[in-house]
């Protein structure tokens, strides 16, 4: 059985994060960084919980591989869907092509 | 002398007979609840993904249509409900360890937190009620392009409102589980209902630590 110490602990850092992607997105880290820092802050939470609190660092293999499945399939949809959106100026109109 | 097995099958309900001991049934129960999740997680990120899209495409107004949101509750709301994700891991603790009354006394608390987080909530959508916020209610936005501003809130309503009924289903959920711990049905032996729901409390509590960085905070400065 996993100590109620760990959980306390998992809680303070969370509480840590949140104050600290708040903090952050008061400050203009220039270009993309704002972004970058905060889904960066988000993921390291989302960790915590996963392997803390849904037990994933205490499970089976089996248990990780189905909640690894699932952010596999989400990044195969994500991929794809931003590569089409960012990719489609690259290239002129279709009759340009043609041509 | 009761073997475990015979201890495990006196508790209605723990094993059912095509298992053969609880630990295989928990096994089972667990990815099933996990199976769930991937489909949650993908229905949530469909909606993140398209939310990302528009984003990107009309960054400005995005941009500042977020500043509308209330940053203080936003980030009081986050520490509410990262507090009822730790009462339910201590609820399950509880369970685990076969103390009814710490267990009554979490699964209580983490029902008043989800009810503050409803709360907070709910006058956040007030809030937008009153500034005419609300896309296809009296929408007005005459800072920037009222279409583009309108997708923005249709997001933040889709999305912090399928977050929100799925916090409402839960708290559902820990007030039957109460009702059946304070029959005393869960102990060290059979506590899988517990667990099980607070894997999906928690999977609620992660949806919400993306949608309140991507939806309050990235306006400031994106």
């Amino acid at each position: 059985m996993i100590p109620t110490r760990v959980y306390v602990a998992v809680f303070f850092a969370l509480l840590v994060l949140t104050a600290v992607t708040t903090a952050v997105s008061f400050v203009d880290l220039g270009g993309p960084f704002n972004v970058i820092t905060a889904v960066t802050i988000a993921v390291v939470k989302m960790l915590l919980v996963a392997l803390f609190f849904m037990h994933l660092r205490y499970s089976s293999r089996l248990t990780v591989l189905f909640a690894g499945a699932a952010l596999f399939w989400l990044g195969i949809m994500i991929v794809l869907t931003v590569s089409d959106y960012l990719s489609r100026g690259w290239v002129g109109p279709f009759e340009a092509m043609l041509r | 002398m009761i073997t475990e097995r015979e201890a495990v099958a006196e508790t209605p309900g723990a094993v059912a007979h095509q298992f053969d001991d609880f630990a295989q049934q928990h096994e089972a129960s667990t990815l099933g609840m996990w199976t769930f999740l991937v489909t949650e997680i993908m229905f949530f990120g469909g909606m993140f993904l398209g939310y990302a899209i528009y984003r990107s495409a009309y960054a400005e107004v995005f941009g500042h249509a977020s500043n509308h949101l209330d940053i203080v509750l936003g980030t009081v709301n986050t520490a509410v409900l990262i507090a009822s994700s730790l009462t339910v891991a201590l609820a399950v603790h509880a369970a685990q360890e076969s103390k009814r009354r710490a267990l009554l006394f979490f699964l209580a608390l983490t029902v008043v937190l989800g009810l503050v987080f409803l709360g907070i909530k709910f006058t956040e959508y007030y809030h937008k009620y009153e500034e005419n916020l609300i896309p296809g209610w009296r929408f007005q936005y005459p800072e920037g392009n009222a279409h583009h501003a309108a997708i923005f809130f249709s997001f933040y309503f889709a999305m912090t409102g399928m977050h929100a009924l799925h916090m409402i289903i839960g708290i559902g959920m820990f007030l039957v589980l109460g009702v059946a711990a304070w029959k005393g049905r869960y102990s060290a032996v059979y506590y899988t209902p517990v667990e099980l729901a607070g894997l999906y409390w928690h999977f609620v509590d992660i949806v919400w630590i993306f949608l309140f960085p991507l939806f309050y905070l990235l306006g400031r400065h994106s």
